[in-house]
């Protein structure tokens, strides 16, 4: 079997901030609300406790993000999902919740840089300047959806596989 | 002539010269100009033809209200029509034109048009070409087309790019004069984040031409004091040539940036056009000077009296050696001290007050220059440019009682706050009788969402025209009072669109009331200004004409934007590459390696066809048919879309969106579903497979994935919220890959890993497993009538796993085959497809699918639309099958015509062709279609219309053209 491939293949720019892809990574889209063993579950996965409303919790190279009343983002290295996906099938076993495999739907990009920031308020509708640390937001990335969040002197931000082109070359323009 | 002033100025840099062009000629400038002040520092008094009179018209004003000054702007790819000369900062090289002139700017044919006036009334274009009715589109229009407007469109694409960007705040100031100023500090002061914007290049507003203090302080001073206080504060962001040019509701306001305009190729962008979210929003938007409406008021030279202070104070311009200043308010004083003070000449100042006694008044007359009270100009003399005035009283009819001469008119109508921002969102105006003037009602802002102001209004916006307040300023409409018609002819309220008092007082007399339908009749205030200098003065005459007063007539609507807004800034970074997403699939690459010709799906592109050399994509479709229905086509399938349905209400779930029955589906296998809308009409279709117990994945068409979706969570999350089911759009997970034809089950046999026999894996069964060692799942299902798999790989592994099959199937015969092929391949076998067999009117049953529709269910989205009598009728045109008895293809689009015709003469239907193809397979033409009582009439022959007229005729059968008993998937 051949090794898994990102969407462009780890691109990158240099602008006014540096964008690159990152990935393969991780992804579970868990979906539960409301189950006692959800925290467990949780924590058993990426090591972070359950996120508040608009939170992403990170733990090394793991996070958990809240995306909905229902629907958590958990991230970890992409050859664990399957294993990951063990793990909630056995800590939620009789409860009612979906958890699948999102790593491939996605591409990550990061934004880096002292001025990344202007990159994104070019194209995401968010107060940059008031978005906190460990605060995600899911908004839209000029015409496509998207959710970001601030990390390491820098910006993380999730979108569809299917658009990573277009993201890319948006995020390449606007820090020209 | 107006010519630069040796000494003064106080936007220019004298020691930076700048060279510019207007219409070919060499002209020299300074740092600091507007393109105005340049063109006045080289007495270009004229500077363009008016719009419907082609009259020489000169520079009114000295900001964004200036109607005539209009210009082309740049060349080529930079060229920009309608480019406002008093906002164009001046920079080294600007290459500029003037518009609506032919042959040229001096000598024009269309100035006849001056003499035909009385030809050319309001409502000339309703009154004159409207009969004979073709005569408008082949004859009128394109002359008017060409004779008339304004710029020149550009032909070639933009050479510069635009953004956008988000902006939030707690207080927003738009206008950076005194009262922005003030407003912004305050709010800084108590902590706010504010940003303040100001359309010009510099702070301050008038200020610095109209005042000599400001608190006490020398108004410079003052100014860059309160310059550098903002400028220190984290709290404030001051952005420059910025126009706010509209607010909207909830603090919305959008503003255009103009970062590039001055220094054009520096690889900025031109424009930013801001999106900024605001607390609160401040208007101190200040006021505009209103002209005065006497006789040959638009010849060069005739200048509003406090833009012509603009020039003299700002850029050290001369209007010319003798300006006579006409005036019904005080502030116009200041300009004849400003000339005085520049040691240049007022004959006199024409006053059509009865007495002038304040401050400004009285220093005018210690001055020494003549102050003539009760006085008003009867006409204006001259053509291209002022040659002098004849001076009558106000309150007469206009006999001359002398004649001054002069090369420069400053009038001033009194002022106009302005109120655009405060009434964009819905603030309501007061007629406000001391300075005659609309005024913001406080008592009935725009409102937030919580029923509090959205906007506030301060300085000259909001009626206080000075700092010490408001004057007083008596309405002076027209200019004498009892001016007779020859007078009125030549009184022009709209200078861009040509309309005069007259034209505002026939469409009075003809019978229109309503301010709204004057403006559209007369084009008052329709041209690229807005009416920024008319409005008022129309409604006054409109007014005053219907015996009314100017509140009663009220004005037309404030609508964004303030100002003419380039569509560069409003499109921002969308074009070219990033106009709009576009969906690419893990194989898109390989794709256009393979020279794939792709059509959109959605904002997917898929290939339609991959042609050779040689080959049109006719012959690439019928080659890619032919091959996979002898050998091996390989589908890129990832689009479809796949939705993973899981809980214990899931089947409950599925068998209410379904017609069908989803929740007695075993695990491991595959079901065809329709969907349907409340209405009962076919909304999308695909195919279910039961993944275990709990857990479903429901496939859609590539462009219903996000919309059924959406459908799915809406009736989760809205109706049936209380049943345990969740749902998630895995469409992107995976790369899908049909394998289709003879030889499909020996490519999988090639890749090897998992057992793909027909006892294994029957027809509609699917498996999860390994080919060629990459994690698979493989649904046996056919769109095409073969033996066929779609292997389903994640994503990041898309383009291997197809790579790896086309290098397997080489030995099989394996090629690519694009969406046309898949089209007529399914059109062979009498597959419907969504979107073609349906568009939103059709019925599963329409379709001949009521095989597909559970009898035995009580209820599903659809059944009881489906019920009801119109859509029950035995009478509906229904699917079937055509082959023309020729052989040909029907055309795309075609009726089935019936006998008769309707009441607009139109042949009357019986039915349309949906799908229609030449089939390679069968060597001929093909149809599915809609025909009314369709199954009872198999054998019949039918005429479809064609597009080059006549009717072809097709014979009715059974919509399974190829392989009916399907013996070619059941293998």
């Amino acid at each position: 079997m051949s090794d898994p491939v990102s969407a462009l293949n780890g691109a990158s720019a240099q602008g006014f901030a540096a964008i690159r892809e990152v990935g393969p990574l991780g992804m579970i889209t868990l979906r539960a609300k409301g189950l006692k063993s959800l925290d467990k579950a949780i924590k058993a996965v990426t090591g972070t406790k359950l996120p508040a409303q608009r939170r992403i919790e990170v733990n090394g190279d793991r996070a958990c993000g809240w995306m909905s009343p229902d629907e958590y983002l958990l991230i970890l290295p992409y050859a664990d999902v399957s294993a990951a996906l063990a793990s909630l099938a056995k800590s939620l076993a009789g409860e009612h919740y979906l958890a699948v495999d999102v790593s491939d739907a996605r591409a990550v990009f990061r934004v880096e840089g002292d001025r990344a920031a202007e990159v994104l308020a070019k194209l995401v509708p968010v107060d940059f300047d008031r978005l906190e640390p460990g605060e995600l937001r899911r908004s839209r990335t000029a015409q496509v959806a998207a959710a970001m969040w601030k990390q390491d002197q820098g910006f993380t931000l999730v979108c569809f596989r299917s658009v990573a082109r277009y993201v890319f070359d948006l995020l390449a323009n606007a820090s020209r | 002539m107006s010519t630069r002033l040796a000494k003064g100025g106080r936007l220019i840099d004298r020691t930076a010269p700048v060279e510019f062009t207007f219409n070919g000629k060499r002209l020299k400038g300074f740092q600091g100009d507007t393109l105005a002040a340049g063109l006045l520092a080289n007495d270009q008094v004229m500077v363009g033809r008016s719009f419907k009179y082609h009259r020489p018209r000169g520079i009114v004003a000295s900001g964004p209200e200036e109607p005539n000054a209009l210009v082309n702007l740049g060349l080529g790819a930079r060229l920009e029509p309608n480019q406002r000369t008093t906002t164009t900062e001046l920079f080294d090289g600007l290459d500029s034109t003037s518009q609506n002139h032919w042959p040229s700017l001096e000598f024009d044919v269309g100035v006849v048009n001056n003499y035909v006036a009385r030809f050319l009334p309001a409502g000339f274009y309703y009154k004159t070409f409207i009969h004979p009715r073709p005569f408008w589109k082949h004859v009128f229009e394109p002359i008017i087309r060409r004779s008339a407007g304004l710029g020149k469109a550009p032909t070639e694409g933009d050479a510069d790019r635009y953004e956008q960007a988000y902006a939030f705040c707690d207080v927003l100031v738009i206008g950076a004069g005194v009262a922005g100023l003030k407003a912004a500090k305050a709010a800084a002061d108590k902590g706010q984040r504010v940003i303040l914007l100001e359309q010009a290049p510099t702070l301050g507003g008038r200020a610095p031409v109209d005042q000599t203090e400001v608190d006490g302080q020398p108004v410079e001073a003052w100014l860059s004091a309160m310059e550098s206080d903002l400028a220190a504060r984290d709290n404030v962001t001051i952005r420059t040539r910025t126009c706010g040019f509209g607010v909207y509701d909830h603090g919305y306001v959008l503003a255009d940036e103009r970062v590039a305009d001055h220094t054009p190729g520096d690889g900025r962008p031109k424009h930013r056009l801001w999106r900024i979210r605001a607390g609160r929003i401040v208007s101190a938007t200040g006021a505009i000077e209103r002209p005065l409406s006497f006789a040959g008021n638009d010849i060069p030279g005739v200048m509003l009296a406090g833009a012509m202070r603009d020039y003299v104070v700002n850029y050290a311009v001369s209007p010319g050696d003798r300006t006579v200043v006409v005036t019904n308010n005080d502030s116009a004083y200041q300009t004849a001290l400003a000339l005085k003070a520049a040691g240049l000449d007022v004959p006199a100042i024409l006053d059509a007050r009865d007495q002038a006694t304040g401050p400004l008044p009285e220093a005018a007359r210690a001055a020494g220059i003549r102050v003539l009270t009760g006085k008003a100009i009867a006409k204006v003399k001259g053509a291209k440019r002022v040659t002098g005035v004849t001076v009558c009283a106000q309150a007469g009819e206009g006999a001359v009682q002398e004649e001054i001469p002069c090369e420069a008119v400053a009038m001033s109508g009194g002022w106009s706050p302005v109120v655009h921002l405060w009434s964009h969102c819905g603030g309501k105006l007061l007629w406000d009788d001391t300075i005659s003037a609309f005024v913001p009602d406080p008592a009935r802002p725009p409102l937030n969402h919580d029923g509090s102001a959205m906007v506030e209004v301060v300085g000259a916006a909001s009626g206080d025209l000075t700092l010490d307040g408001k004057p007083t300023i008596p309405p002076v409409w027209v200019m004498p009072q009892g001016a007779p018609i020859a007078y009125r002819n030549k009184m022009w309220l709209d200078y861009q669109n040509d309309v005069k008092v007259s034209d505002v007082q026939l469409a009075a007399r003809e019978g229109y009331l309503s301010v709204e339908h004057t403006k559209r009749y007369t084009t008052l205030g329709m041209a690229t200004d807005q009416g920024k200098l008319s409005n008022i003065n129309g409604l006054a005459i409109l007014a005053d004409a219907q015996g009314s007063q100017i509140p009663q007539v009220g004005t037309t609507t404030f609508r964004p934007p303030y100002t003419p807004v380039t569509i560069g800034a409003l499109a921002g970074e969308s074009r070219g590459e990033i106009f709009q997403p576009l969906r690419r699939t893990p194989m898109h690459e390989a794709h256009e390696a393979a020279g794939a010709y792709f059509e959109p799906v959605g904002l997917w592109r898929r290939p339609y066809c991959y042609p050779r050399a040689g080959e049109t994509h006719e012959q690439a479709v019928h080659r890619e048919v032919t091959n996979t229905r002898t050998n091996l086509g390989l589908l890129d399938a990832s689009t479809l879309g796949k939705i993973i349905v899981k809980g214990p209400d899931a089947g409950r779930f599925l068998d209410m969106l379904y017609t069908g029955v989803m929740s007695t589906l075993p695990v491991g296998k595959c079901r065809y579903g329709l969907m349907c809308n409340e209405q009962g009409f076919l909304s999308d279709d695909g195919v279910v497979a039961r993944i275990d117990e709990d857990t479903w994945l429901c496939h859609t068409t590539s462009g219903g994935a996000d919309r059924i979706h959406a459908w799915m969570e809406d009736w989760l999350q809205c109706e049936w919220w209380d049943w345990k089911v969740y749902t998630a759009n895995v469409t992107e997970q995976y790369a899908q890959v049909a394998v289709v034809g003879p030889n499909a089950r020996k490519l999988l046999q090639v890749l090897g890993g998992m057992d793909v026999s027909k006892e294994t894996l029957p027809f509609m069964q699917w498996a999860d497993g390994t080919l060629a060692g990459f994690p698979v799942r493989v649904y046996r299902i056919s769109f095409s009538g073969e033996l066929s798999y779609e292997i389903a790989v994640p994503a990041s592994h898309g383009a291997a796993f197809w790579a790896a099959c086309q290098e397997a199937g080489k030995a099989l015969g394996a090629m690519p085959y694009g969406t046309e092929c898949l089209h007529v391949m399914r059109a062979e076998k009498g597959f419907i497809m969504i979107g073609d067999e349906t568009d939103g009117t059709v019925i599963p049953q329409d379709l001949g699918l009521d095989w597909a529709i559970s009898k035995k269910k009580a209820d599903f989205l659809g059944k009881r639309g489906q019920e009801r009598t119109y859509l029950a009728n035995p009478d509906r045109w229904k699917l079937m099958g055509f082959e023309t008895l020729d052989g040909s293809v029907v055309p795309d689009g075609a009726y089935i015509v019936a006998e008769g015709v309707n009441a607009n003469g139109q042949r009357n239907t019986q039915g349309r062709v949906t799908s229609t193809y030449y089939s390679p397979t069968l060597k001929r033409g093909i149809a599915m279609g809609l025909l009314k009582q369709g199954p009872a009439r198999v054998g019949e022959v039918v005429e479809f219309n064609t597009v080059a007229g006549g009717t072809v005729k097709a014979k009715v059968r059974d919509t399974v053209f190829f392989d009916k008993d399907g013996e070619k998937q059941n293998v």
